[in-house]
This record gives structure tokens, sequence and C-alpha cells, in this order.
């Protein structure tokens, strides 16, 4: 196991304290990822999954955002004692991230070519010679075409699929064995997010990446993901491989999810819809904090949150239901 | 799906070009981003037209020409008959009332500053749509239909959430008993958990009056469940037009075909076949010769590059403009 786990979080706990009360953001996280494999969290606006990989990375907007629990395992290193110095070692070398829109993720007055180089030259202390001959190999990694014109553009000189190549070049151009990606097509076309996620793959084959993709897309999942975890008012309510969680989802929300989503192959009528909407992280529900939206909710789920049960091999979800159909069968 | 009646809009050789102009006090005309450029398609009373393509391609344009936000340079558009740009006076504001519009972001296309009663209220009275007296009526009948507690419309904007919110901006094109209602990417705004809400309703509120649709969004699945016809737009043309089952079960046209290919599987089993086109979408500044998609197509023929292939009927309303 040792080697195979690239990083453990364990507990996580990210709360922003404002004027108006504490905002649990991370809420008792925990979840590992193999090297190589590909990890998806899943939820809404909201629901926790962004604050968690911002977390990983240390980059809670402060001052009013802080870890306040919880561990965060990079190959049995914590990273939660690390000083920031250490951390800026690690970030971009070891761990990498992708954010939605790349338009802000690209400083509009660099060339490109210096922005995907900065990382090599700041971690592995390369002159501009060498950077240079590295982010041309980088570019043309991402498939970019005609490299050598390229690296002397500007941001604003490209398409959106082409701007998303570059951040993903800039990301892994240091060789990080573990990529965040925080909603990386979001905001790209749909022949476009296709074009992106396939490259995406490869270079995870090709680098032995560990990926963690954040998303709102089932879809995006089903399409790229080898385990996923469902999140809702910061918890992860369901983990599961994915063919487990499409074939028998077994918490409520992500049912719900599943079925609220139109589906190509599927003609139906009305959609199921989810009532209500996701709560004030301020004033969450005692109990579960799906309850007041869950057609399943039982007197209990108001009062208790759900300890975590085991539904399979590494399919693990916090319902009460789950847990009387143990006790039950 | 409800039946369909005789055709409430018509669009012939619909063009919009926006003129580029280069130089400050001497501005000359330096060429023309061709948005949309001579589309044909009709929307029949009670349907829902879905309109599809990516970033650019002039479905947003299409819909500002219906809504009369932009100017026509070429072609007609005709509302039961009538040609649009010819109406004035009372008859141009009687359009302006049958169509309505829905957008995309509820927190931008809501005053923070007017109530909700006030938002809803304004275009029945702009279009003398009621009797002053009878205005808060209307606004609670439109609030009851989307959902809504009457006693709502002394709230703000901001005391809503997003589905809320879009369900106010849907409230504010019903009040006016519109015939046509544009939505543009109405739920791809919204939290995943809402949006199946604001789909049903925009569906119950459609047979409840019989309201047809112009509905356009990038999600390939929400087009589907939403439209009775699907219309293709790549590069300011319509590539293709066709039933919606239809048009899943046998997309023609090699850029429709890759559209569904690149669509996210509901399922991890569910293995499409890959096609994934080269490169990016052309300036439409520049749009290439002949057929505008024949230099990202994986079944391009020399023909392509020269002349554009005219929208032709394949098989019982199925039109595609392709020379396969």
């Amino acid at each position: 196991m040792g080697g195979k786990r690239i990083l453990e979080v364990k507990d996580l706990q990210t709360y922003f304290f404002t004027r108006r009360g504490t905002v649990k953001a991370v809420d008792g996280v925990s979840f590992g990822i193999d090297r190589g494999e590909t990890l998806g969290l899943v939820g809404e606006s909201g629901c926790g999954k962004s604050m968690t990989c911002l977390s990983i990375l240390r980059l809670v907007p402060q001052p009013a955002g802080r870890i306040v629990g919880g561990q965060i395992l990079l190959e049995g290193d914590d990273l939660l004692r690390k000083s920031d110095r250490e951390m800026r070692e690690i970030r971009g070398k070891k761990i990498s991230m992708i954010l939605q829109d790349p338009m802000t993720s690209l400083n509009p007055v660099y060339p490109i070519g210096d922005q995907v180089g900065e990382p090599l030259r700041f971690h592995q202390r390369l002159d501009r010679k060498s950077a240079a001959a590295r982010v041309l190999e980088m570019l043309r990694q991402v498939r970019i075409p005609s490299p050598e014109v390229r690296v002397r553009e500007y941001p604003h000189q490209m398409s959106g699929g082409m701007r998303q190549r570059i951040v993903g070049a800039m990301a892994l151009t240091c060789r990080p064995e573990l990529l965040i990606a925080d909603e990386p097509t979001t905001a790209l076309d749909v022949t476009i997010q296709a074009q992106f996620l396939k490259l995406l793959k490869e270079m995870q084959r090709d680098f032995n990446l560990s990926l963690i993709v954040v998303t709102h897309d089932f879809g995006i999942v089903a399409k790229i993901c080898d385990r996923v975890a469902v999140m809702y008012a910061g918890k992860i309510v369901e983990l599961a491989g994915i063919r487990a969680l499409f074939n028998r989802p077994r918490h409520p929300y992500t049912m719900a999810l599943m079925n609220s989503v139109p589906k190509m192959e599927r003609k139906v009528n009305r959609l199921t819809s989810i009532s209500g909407q996701p709560p004030d992280l301020k004033e969450l529900p005692p109990g579960c904090s799906f309850a007041p939206r869950c057609s399943l909710a039982m007197d209990i789920c108001r009062k208790e949150y759900p300890p975590v049960s085991t539904a399979g091999e590494g399919h693990t979800l916090t319902c009460w239901l789950a847990r009387e159909d143990a006790a039950g069968g | 799906m409800p039946p369909v009646g005789e055709i409430l809009l018509e669009a012939k050789n619909l063009t919009k070009h926006f003129p580029v102009n280069r130089g400050l006090l001497f501005s000359r005309s330096v060429g023309a981003v061709r948005a949309v450029d001579g589309i044909h398609f009709t929307i029949r009373r009670g349907e829902t037209f879905g309109l599809v393509g990516e970033s650019g391609c002039g479905k947003t344009t299409t819909s500002r020409l219906i809504l009369l936000l932009e100017r026509i340079t070429r072609g007609t558009i005709l509302f039961q008959g009538r040609n649009i740009e010819t109406l004035a006076g009372p008859e141009l504001q009687g359009y302006r009332r049958r169509v309505q519009a829905v957008f995309q972001d509820p927190y931008s296309s809501l005053s923070p500053r007017m109530r909700v009663g006030t938002i809803i209220a304004e275009p029945i009275r702009a279009n003398r749509a009621a009797p002053e007296e009878a205005v808060p009526d209307r606004v609670g009948k439109a609030l009851e239909v989307v959902g809504l507690p009457r006693d709502r419309a002394d709230h703000y904007p901001h005391e809503f959430s997003g589905g809320q919110r879009q369900r106010i901006a849907i409230a504010r094109a019903l009040a006016v008993e519109p015939q046509l209602i544009i939505l543009d990417e109405p739920v791809s705004a919204l939290d995943v958990s809402i949006r199946a809400q604001v789909m049903n309703l925009l569906r119950e509120v459609q047979e409840e009056f019989g309201l047809t649709y112009l509905l356009i969004a990038h999600d390939l699945a929400v087009v589907k469940h939403m439209s009775h016809r699907i219309g293709v737009m790549y590069l300011g043309k319509l590539v293709e037009n066709a039933e919606s089952e239809e048009l899943y079960q046998h997309p023609f046209h090699p850029y429709t075909q890759a559209l569904y290919s690149a669509a996210l599987p509901s399922h991890p089993d569910i293995q499409r076949e890959e096609i994934v086109l080269p490169g990016d979408v052309p300036s439409p500044l520049h749009p290439p010769p002949g057929c505008r998609f024949h230099t990202r197509c994986p079944q391009a023929r020399p023909l392509c590059s020269e002349e554009e292939p005219p929208l032709r009927d394949v098989a019982g309303g199925h039109e595609v403009a392709c020379h396969q």
C-alpha cells in the first residue's frame, strides 16, 4: 500500500470566520487517492469541493478562511505542518492545479512562453535557454500548433481551448505527481471539452499522474474518473468506484442528483426534481444536512448526523437508511 | 409531446453582418463579422425549437433578431405571416408583447433596485396589457403560476435564490400572455439540483398556455429533453434541422455527429464512437469558402472547399446542408 497511495486526506476541516457566523466550508472530509488514479469530487456550488482542493494546496483565502483540523498526507508527509516556504516548493512541482477559467489564470501582459516557463525557472532553476526549450516541448505535447510562434504571443491572441491547453502545459512542466483540475472544461464548448478531456487522459497516462477532478457534471465523472466522492454541504456523503456509483447509487442525494439530469439515451416527460435548495452553511440543520430535501428522511435524520456505513468494497456513504439496511439484513 | 399547430414564425434567408470599422475620424468598413448568414427555419405553434452550436455560431444573434434587438441585414422574419420589420405603431407593440425572453443569468436580468412585483408589472404596464387596477392581480397570478407565493411580490431579487430568480424571470415573461418565448440558456447558470425544477416548470407552462419556445442551449441533453425540433448551427449557418429524436438517432451532418459524440455519457459503460474534431472554430470575420465546416470535417472532399452545400430535405422534414 505504502508506495501506491499518493495523497490521504483525513478529517479535513476548513472554516470561514465571518461576522455573521462560522461557515463550515469543509467539515470533516476524508479520502485517499492512488498513483495514476482519477478521483472525481462532485457536488453543487458551495458544497465545499473547491475549498477541499484549495486546502490541499494550502491556498484557502486568508484571513477569513482557516484549516482548523485534520491531516493532508502527501506520500505520508503532513502538508499542514509545512512552512510557507516548503509549501511553495510543493506547489507546481509535486501538486499542480488547473482552474476553471483560463483567462483569469493566465497573466494578460506576459507572453505565454514566459508563463509556461516560470515554474521551471523557479523550481528547477533552469536558465532562460533551457527553460525555453522545455516550454516548446510542453506546448507541442499539449498540441499547440506552431509553438515557436505561439510562445511569443499573449493570452488574448488565443482561443479558449488553446488557453486551457496552455494552462495545462503550465501545470505539467515540472512533472507534478498530483494534478487538481477544478471544473477544467466548464468554460469550454462541447467539442473543445472533448478535445481537452482526451488530452488530460493522455497526459495522465504519459506522466503517471494522479488526478483530482472537481465538477458538478456526472458526465465528466462517467467519462474520465475511476472513483468519485459526492459532496453535500461540506461533507462527503458517498464515495465509490464509478461503476458501483452509477449502477447502484445508495445515498438519496446521489440518486436524486443523477435522476434530475436529462439523459440523451432515455426519453422522459418529467424530470424528477429535488425540492428546496442547498442549505445555508452558516445555519446547517441538526442531523443530516440533506434531510430537509430528502424524500426518504426519517425522524432520526433530523436529529443526528449518520455515521459512515459500508455498502461494498470501497463504497461508503453516510446515511441512516444504509444503517437500517445493514441492521435489517 | 403535445400536438403542434400552424407555422408561427418563419426565418427566410436570415442574415446579420456586423461591420468592422477601422480608423476613428474617417472610419471605413474593412469587413464584416458574418454572425448569421442566410438561414431558414420555421417554428410551429406549441412546439419547442432548439438551437444548438458552439459559441460564436450565431444562435444568440438569431434570437436577438427575432426580438428586434438588432437590425436584420438581409432576409426576413415572418411572424404569423407578417414581416416583423415592417410592423409599426400598435402592431409593433403587439408583436413585442407576444414575443418575450428569459435569459441565462437571473442575477443580471432582474434589477436589484426594483421589487419583484414592480419587475413583473413593468411589461404589463408598458404593453398596457391590463388596466392599472388589475395589475397587482396579474402579478400575483404570474407568481402563482411559477410556484411562488403572491406575497413575495414585495421582496427584492437579492432575497431569492438563483432558481427562484429564474422563476421570477419566467413570471415576467408570462405576465403579458406571450405566444413565443425565447429561452437563452435558461438553466445553465443554475445549480444542478435546481435545473430540473425550472425545466419541469417551463414544460408545464408551455402545455398550460400553449406556448411556443425558441430554446438556445449548449447542453445537448437539455436541448433534446426540451425540444420537438432541433437546429444545429455552425459559423452562422444552419447545417442540420430535424425532429429531436430523429436527429439524435440519425445525425447526418459530420458536425452534428461530432457534437453528439462529444456529449458526455450518462453512464461509464456507454461508449460513444469518438470523433474528436481537430483545431478550433474559424473566425466568422473570414469564414472558409465552400462548406464552412470543411476545415475540421473528417469527411471533407475537394468539392466541399469550393461549393457551399444547400440545405436539403433527406428524410421527411430532416434537412441537412452537406455534400455527402
